[in-house]
């Protein structure tokens, strides 16, 4: 081999862990009132980072209890007053923003490049974003003088830890809500180090309150009496039970879950920037993404020529230690989600689909999965069915734009959806016909603060980022 | 001698048709003296299923039918309701309290189809966007009707409530299933009359006489459908039922006594659908 | 080098070069390129990290892979001379530094290039037919060739008409560099597209595939004279033309960024650029030219920065 690049890992020096972390309530690391603890770990290595509470019912109502005290004065604060702390968050987590990469690479498993390059910068500027919007909520849709909700329980999941955090707090502080968010039970560390970036930016004790624990912990709180809102971002089972949960109740809630997105490839697309941007789209961040392009629907005539290049271009995928800054494709994040990954592409096997893996050396210890085509695949099967949350494409094939809109509407989910074709009015018109609340053509996971973002039918409700993404945090003012 | 009134047989409003319930059941609505008014179709869930599968099968042509036209075939449900004034002032009198306040019901009642008319056209232009993202797309959200919608009408505002909840929800382009007020439900077999008789396509608005607490657990249950209005539910542990066999596959809930403005209303049968796309050469 | 088999085309190319209005088919059915695709995906690229080992083979490599080049109105045996001398030995103190591919000067100057180049495997190179615009008869572009080539220059560097190419005379510019590739005889063909005028990144692909189907040894793509020269989105656009081209007709196409390349770091982009697309079978000398002067004494003070530890500075490497 010839130019064989040499490891080149970020170092883990600048983040300084604690070997156990409290919960953050009222400003402040408090103890558990009668929680038990669990060890978080690092899934490229399996080794324990350090020790975390599963918060108990207590403690979710002491966390409630908290932000409701706070929103009493919170929610009066002028709107460009509580704007300077939103600019102060993203200030502090812009200078601590490798830090903050490297924290959320090693406990997540995602590539340092992807930490870095897009996780960290998207996170400030989402802060940053709806710092803005503080002082400006006459403007947000809701007429004059529109109102907070009061307190917000939110639950993130562990593909974006940080950023699924920002994407919470931010619209919801700017608008005067307080909040108590549960990170995912796997990746808590990055929400603890907000915590203290909360404690830096002298953010009024109680606006924001992390609680850590499992999914009980997330029960304790969206069944909790004094929360105004719900916000969950995670699978399409939990948000369902969660819908369900709130039912009846004057809670207002937020839902963005699970996808199973079409990536349709005309026979006119830029072909190199299609391979691309199908690379992009599934083996972003293991695939451990929601809006993934995880259906190829591929048009017949150019199949196997675009499968050829996409081979190719997959054998180039570098496999490997999160922290090291060549890697494109990290740890798998849970052993549980490793063996999720491996039933379902067992069923693909078994149910007759073709499957081929890059080739790539996978190490020891650790959580992972090599980046994975299955062809001939048909709708029925599993694996074009469910969201297998992995590096993992199923590639069907199409005739005619009404065949791949067609299949693409096919399913229960309709986050996302990706089009390549160099033909300005079929991106417009197929588009126009997917029922996905993202669509991306000639493009692939792309994110900003002010695009909103959510799905339509079993995906979620309610839309995250820009002015839309406010709504869900008001009520209209009288 | 005296001429023999011909009376009318209140039928359901399902695809356009005037069809029967296909159970046979009828029930009979009383005034407000308890006097007998008139048998009227009782819908069953199968009735239920039927207008479904009728607002389905519209929902395609409906949605991608163009605003404007959206608009103009709601101006023209007014106009045809202007005509028939005064036949909605005497059933709506069957209830009320004066003839005045049954006037004004239908005034506004006209009034408020003319509103939400004009709003067809205006609803992306006032809840999209173009998103000035941080990169070189172009970039913008626009609104998209979320497909078919269930409702359920208010019990004690047999027009004026009725015509709210059917036109905020098929302006933007949705279709709907909404079960009418079901002690005073001519006005709704009327308003039925007014639709067929004017341009909107069949199955777009598909009106069920009948009882809610029999038919809305079907529908709230119905994987078919993507919202669920229950403005009409005046029952806390009904609307708690409905709501969670509702999340079965995640429909868009408008609970009872959620009070919202017009666009508001339009806004929860909405999905945001995003776009981008690269520019360069 | 190069395989000097004649080209042999699969019979869909040989059809394309057919006519005017067959060429220009073919040419409008490549697949277009995504402008904002191409430089997201250089710009990942641009992150690889390449240290230690990787960086010291990196940088030698480019070193053999550099055509070093003068290219003044008012070169002179002189410089040409001292050039060749960098080009044998570039760091005097330091023999375990490579020598680099070829010299590249204008075509009178081949003479002395050679001469100096005696006993060394250092080829010369002539930029010819009118360089850098190329607006001179096709008559005067051969005679400038067959002058270089009788000089005994090993690799001619021609500019393609771009005014031919916005005029959408595609079979004339094809026409062009086969007679010129005729006229080359056993001298390398290394066609520059001057991606600089031909401003989009479809035109780069379609100026690429006319190159290679006319016998182009190498696609090169900058004259240096034009801003910008040399960029990694071109230069990723060109080298996916010669993957798909090797596809079509297993021929190997040599790679040649030239102009405004003057770093090691972007040196180590270049070959990242090149591994990641084409593989290691470009990754030499025979298949990937840097056209460039500067860069080289960036490489030569990066090398002495990895031997001795600390950075080193422009009086520790010569000048010529």
């Amino acid at each position: 081999m010839v130019f064989e690049y040499a490891p080149a890992p970020e170092s883990t020096k600048i983040v300084n862990l604690k070997s156990n972390y409290e919960l953050f309530i009222g400003g402040k690391f408090v103890k558990s009132k009668a929680g038990s603890n669990y060890k978080t770990i690092n899934p490229a290595t399996e080794e324990v980072l350090s020790e975390i509470v599963e918060a108990s019912e207590k403690d979710v109502d002491e966390a409630v209890k908290a932000a409701r005290k706070a929103f009493k004065s919170w929610s009066k604060l002028t709107g460009s007053e509580r704007g300077k702390y939103l600019y102060r968050l993203a200030r502090i987590i812009q200078e601590r923003s490798r830090e903050l990469a490297v924290l959320e690479s090693m406990n997540n498993g995602k590539p340092i490049r992807e930490s870095r390059d897009i996780d960290i910068p998207l996170v400030a500027a989402h802060f940053f974003h709806y710092a803005g919007w503080a002082d400006k909520l006459d403007y947000a849709g809701l007429g004059k003088n529109p109102q907070p909700l009061g307190v917000a329980g939110q639950i993130i999941p562990w593909n974006f830890p940080l950023l699924m955090l920002a994407w919470k707090i931010a619209p919801a502080i700017a608008a005067g809500n307080t909040v108590v968010l549960k990170p995912a039970e796997t990746t808590p560390l990055t929400a603890l180090l907000f915590a203290e970036i909360c404690q830096q930016a002298e953010l009024p004790d109680g606006v924001v309150n992390i609680i850590t624990g499992a999914g009980a912990t997330g029960k304790f709180l969206v069944e909790h009496p004094d929360i105004n809102k719900v916000a969950f971002t995670g699978s399409t089972e939990v948000g369902r039970l969660i819908a369900q949960t709130v039912a009846g109740t004057n809670k207002k809630v937020t839902l963005e879950l699970g996808g199973k997105a079409a990536n349709i490839v005309f026979d006119d697309a830029a072909m190199d920037q299609a391979v691309e941007g199908v690379i992009n789209g599934i083996f972003f961040n293991q695939g451990h993404v929601c809006c993934a392009g995880s259906r190829l629907l591929l048009q017949e005539s150019i199949s196997d020529d675009f499968l050829n290049l996409l081979y190719e271009r997959m054998k180039t995928l570098r496999l490997g230690d999160p922290l090291d800054k060549n890697t494109d494709i990290g740890a798998i994040n849970s052993a549980a989600q490793l063996a999720k990954i491996k039933e379902l592409t067992n069923a693909g096997k078994s149910e007759g689909a073709e499957m081929w893996s890059a080739p790539c050396d996978i190490p020891n210890k650790g959580f992972w999965f090599a980046p994975t085509v299955f062809t001939n695949v048909s709708l029925s099967h599993r694996i074009a069915r469910e969201e297998i949350f992995g590096p993992v494409l199923s590639v069907l094939t199409f005739r005619t734009p009404d065949e791949a809109i067609e299949k693409a509407n096919n399913t229960p989910f309709g986050l996302s959806a990706g089009i390549w074709t160099e033909k300005g009015s079929r991106i417009l018109e197929v588009a126009h016909r997917l029922r996905a609340g993202v669509v991306w053509a000639n493009t692939f996971n792309k994110f900003d603060p002010t695009s909103p973002f959510g799905g339509y039918k079993e995906s979620g409700y309610g839309r995250e980022g820009g002015r839309h993404g406010l709504e869900p945090y008001l009520k209209a003012g009288k | 001698m005296s001429n023999i009134d011909v009376k009318r047989t209140a039928k359901l409003f399902i695809g356009g048709a005037f069809p029967r319930s296909e159970s046979g059941r009828t029930y009979e609505a009383k005034d407000k003296n308890k006097n007998f008014v008139a048998n009227v179709a009782l819908a069953s869930r199968k009735d239920g299923r039927d207008a479904v599968v009728a607002a389905r099968a519209a929902f395609a042509k409906w949605s991608e039918a163009t605003a404007y036209n959206r608009a103009q075939v709601l101006y023209r449900v007014s106009e045809i309701m202007q005509g028939r004034r005064e036949q909605f002032v005497e059933e709506l009198s069957l209830w009320s309290k004066t003839k005045k306040q049954a006037e004004t019901e239908v005034d506004e009642a006209i009034n408020r189809m003319v509103w939400f008319a004009g709003w067809a056209d205006k609803i992306a232009m006032v809840t999209g966007s173009n998103n000035p993202v941080a990169g070189p797309f172009f970039d913008f959200s626009i609104p998209e009707p979320t497909g078919v919608v269930a409702a359920v009408a208010p019990e004690n505002s047999a027009l004026l409530g009725l015509v709210e909840t059917i036109a905020s929800i098929v302006v933007s382009g949705n279709t709907v299933i909404v079960i009418a007020s079901e002690s005073q439900p001519l006005p709704a077999v009327s308003l039925a009359e007014v639709i067929a008789t004017s341009d909107v396509p069949g199955g777009v608005i598909n009106i069920l006489t009948g009882s809610y607490k029999e038919i809305a657990p079907w529908l709230a249950s119905h994987q078919d459908i993507n919202a669920l209005d229950l403005t009409g539910v005046d029952k806390k542990q009904i609307a708690l039922e409905l709501e969670k066999e509702a999340a079965t596959n995640l429909k868009r809930v408008l609970r009872p006594n959620t009070k919202l403005d017009g666009l508001a209303r339009i806004k929860v049968f909405l999905e945001t659908k995003t776009v981008w796309h690269p520019r360069g050469f | 080098m190069l395989k000097d088999d004649p080209l042999v085309l699969p019979s869909i190319l040989r059809d394309a070069t057919n006519s005017d209005s067959a060429l220009k088919k073919f040419l409008n059915g490549l697949s277009g390129v995504d402008k904002v695709g191409v430089e997201e995906r250089v710009a990942k690229l641009g992150t690889r990290s390449i240290k230690t080992t990787a960086k010291a083979e990196g940088i030698d490599l480019s070193i053999r892979m550099i055509d070093l080049t003068t290219l003044e109105g008012m070169d002179t045996k002189g410089k040409v001379k001292s050039l060749c001398a960098k080009a044998k030995r570039p760091d005097p103190l330091d023999p375990s530094v490579p020598s680099v591919a070829a010299v590249c000067v204008y075509s009178d100057l081949v003479g002395i290039a050679k001469e100096n180049l005696i006993g060394t495997n250092i080829n010369v190179a002539a930029v010819a037919t009118g360089f850098p615009s190329g607006r001179v008869s096709l008559a005067a572009k051969l005679q400038d060739t067959a002058d270089a080539v009788s000089q005994g220059a090993d690799e001619i560097d021609m500019v393609i008409d771009r005014g031919a190419f916005h005029e959408g005379r595609f079979l004339d510019i094809y026409d062009q560099i086969q007679a010129i590739k005729h006229t080359c005889g056993a001298a390398h063909l290394k066609v520059i597209l001057e991606t600089g005028e031909l401003k989009t990144y479809d035109n780069v692909k379609k100026a690429s595939w006319i190159a290679m189907l006319a016998g182009a040894d190498f696609i090169k793509t900058s004259t240096g004279k034009v801003q910008p020269a040399a960029t990694l989105p071109v230069t990723l656009v060109m080298l996916q033309a010669i993957r798909d081209f090797e596809t079509a007709t297993h021929r190997r196409i040599g790679m040649k960024p030239a102009g405004g390349i003057k770093t090691t770091k972007d040196a180590m982009k270049y070959l990242v650029l090149l591994k990641e697309t084409l593989g290691d079978n470009w990754m030499n000398p025979n298949m990937f030219r840097f056209g460039a002067s500067s860069l080289l004494n960036d490489l030569l003070m990066q090398r002495q920065k990895m031997k001795n530890g600390a950075y080193s500075g422009p009086d520790y490497v010569t000048v010529d």
